[in-house]
């Protein structure tokens, strides 16, 4: 009876795990299935299979363009991550410098980064400078969030063991606040991981010379839906990838939550 | 160590909470601290381990005046407190590294490890072990500390019954070849009967000792423990008296 409640219980965990690409095979067989039997042509929407012969085609000018882009996007949730770090620190050690930086952050979250795109390349020129900074802008504040409100929300009583034994203020930190507010960094990384391929791209589609950005543009003025779609699978997959190297980030630094967690599931 | 307390007083914004409140404890003795929720039991000893600071009064260790942190208390919240993202060797170890010998204290905690009855774990995290576990090792990180007075509150008031009286059991076992002042604040009185030298009862918040009471059997067992339904009713009556009662008298138990 228990073998068989296990056998069922493994079945269904199966079945719900698989649940998310079942139901994205579903919408791609009904899209191929639509574009193929109305007869769509290519330039007004190409079918799965189209864009994926595509993907494949393309795949070394994909990559090439990828590279441009994802290196910007590293180097962007990089600067990203010290000056969230820095900005999270001091909102929490200073409530001052809270109430006088935290609306500013939101205000910069308000302004669209499509707009400001093309004043970034007024005055940074057409390098990588202006793509990098559109990506610092639609990262920073995630991480910043994330991780003050991370230092903030720890148990006032593993503070109060630390100065017991006598631990310093930059020891709360070190000790307690910083490990602690991991998790909740780790969130905001992921958010961010995934905008960075975004920003950059935005970034690029204002002026550019490389980058997927670039690429779509001149694929999409060209009317060759399938590179833009193969394009869009390109940034997808780019930006799961992204978040796979948090996730990978938050086991390295976090090797008690994977045990702890697996103990639970037992 | 002795220790002895000195008219200290405390307030919540407007609530008195401790009031002239006096008291000794003698070197190497177990005192436990009972009284009613709200009474000031957790307050007395957060303003000890120093995390409040006191309105006035003044706490003395071996006659010399004591304010703020001091490394002779060694303070046991009422949760275990280890932090889940360290091993449980680095979790007791947290006095070694906020005071630079670590190395050294992992040595040391590595040899007691088997007494807590934590052989084994030190590469665990605390979401591995059970509540008792865990306990054990907060109160392995608490004897890390080196101080003299040990300072526990409720320290086994998360566990269920059969684990809270073999921790009894254990705790018992440990102080008497440990020799260290120990105050434990405790809600039950089974427990405060079992362990201490001394209870002190808190009376409603303010009010201090209601009342005192020595306990001085040697040879306690779960089975004399049963036997004491007259004191365990005593205390009862006097957490629960409205009124304040003969104040610090003495009621001797054998």
């Amino acid at each position: 009876m228990n073998r068989k409640l296990r056998r069922s219980r493994r079945i269904g965990a199966g079945i719900t795990g698989a649940a998310p690409a079942l139901v994205i095979a579903a919408l791609l067989l009904l899209w191929e299935l639509i574009v193929q039997l109305a007869g769509i042509p290519l330039y007004v929407l190409p079918a799965p299979s189209d864009m994926l012969k595509t993907f494949v085609l393309e795949f070394p000018t994909l990559a090439y363009h990828a590279y441009v882009t994802v290196m910007e996007a590293l180097v962007g949730m990089a600067i990203s991550f010290v000056i969230g770090i820095l900005i999270g620190v001091l909102i929490d050690a200073m409530p001052t410098f809270r109430k006088c930086i935290y609306p500013i952050l939101v205000v910069t979250q308000t302004v669209p980064v499509i707009v400001l795109a093309p004043i970034f390349i007024i005055y940074m020129g057409f390098g990588y400078a202006p793509k990098i900074l559109t990506v610092v802008l639609m990262c920073f504040f995630p991480i910043v969030v994330s991780f003050s409100d991370g230092l903030g929300e720890m148990d006032e009583g593993y503070l109060n063991l630390v100065r017991t034994y006598g631990g310093s203020r930059l020891q709360l930190y070190r000790i307690v606040k910083i490990p602690a507010a991991m998790i909740s960094l780790l969130s905001g990384l992921k958010v961010a991981a995934t905008y960075s391929i975004s920003g950059a791209v935005v970034g690029e589609w204002i002026a550019s010379q490389s980058g997927l950005g670039y690429y779509l543009i001149r694929a999409k003025n060209g009317y060759m839906l399938d590179k833009v779609f193969a394009c869009v699978l390109m940034i997808i997959l780019l930006s799961l990838l992204m978040n796979g190297l948090v996730k990978l980030f938050g086991y390295a630094v976090l090797p008690s939550a994977g045990r702890s967690g697996r103990r639970k599931q037992a | 160590m002795k220790l002895a307390v000195e008219n200290l007083n405390f307030s919540y914004t407007d609530k008195k909470i401790i009031r002239d409140l006096s008291f000794a404890v003698q070197d190497g003795e177990f005192i436990s601290i009972l009284g009613p929720s709200g009474c000031g039991k957790s307050t007395l000893l957060n303003v000890l381990a120093g995390i409040l600071q006191p309105e006035s009064g003044r706490i003395l260790i071996d006659g010399r005046q004591t304010t703020g942190v001091t490394s002779q208390f060694a303070y046991m919240p009422q949760n275990d407190l280890l932090f889940p993202w360290k091993t449980i060797l680095d979790n007791v170890c947290l006095y070694g590294e906020i005071h630079h010998c670590r190395e050294a204290m992992r040595e040391q905690a590595r040899r007691q490890l088997a007494r807590f009855g934590l052989a084994g774990c030190e590469n665990k995290y605390p979401g591995e072990l059970s509540g008792g576990m865990r306990q054990r090792a907060a109160f392995l990180r608490t004897t890390l500390c080196e101080a003299e007075i040990y300072l526990l509150d409720e320290p086994f008031g998360a566990l269920d019954v059969i684990t809270r009286s073999d921790m009894q059991d254990w705790l018992r076992e440990l102080c008497s070849s440990m020799k260290k002042t120990i105050l434990l604040v405790t809600h039950d009185t089974d427990e405060a009967i079992y362990l201490s030298d001394r209870i002190l009862i808190l009376g409603a918040p303010g009010e201090g000792i209601r009342e005192e009471i020595t306990v001085t059997e040697m040879n306690r067992t779960r089975e004399w423990l049963y036997e004491q339904g007259a004191l365990r009713a005593r205390i009862h009556r006097i957490i629960k008296r409205k009124t304040k009662g003969n104040l610090q008298t003495n009621f001797c138990v054998k």
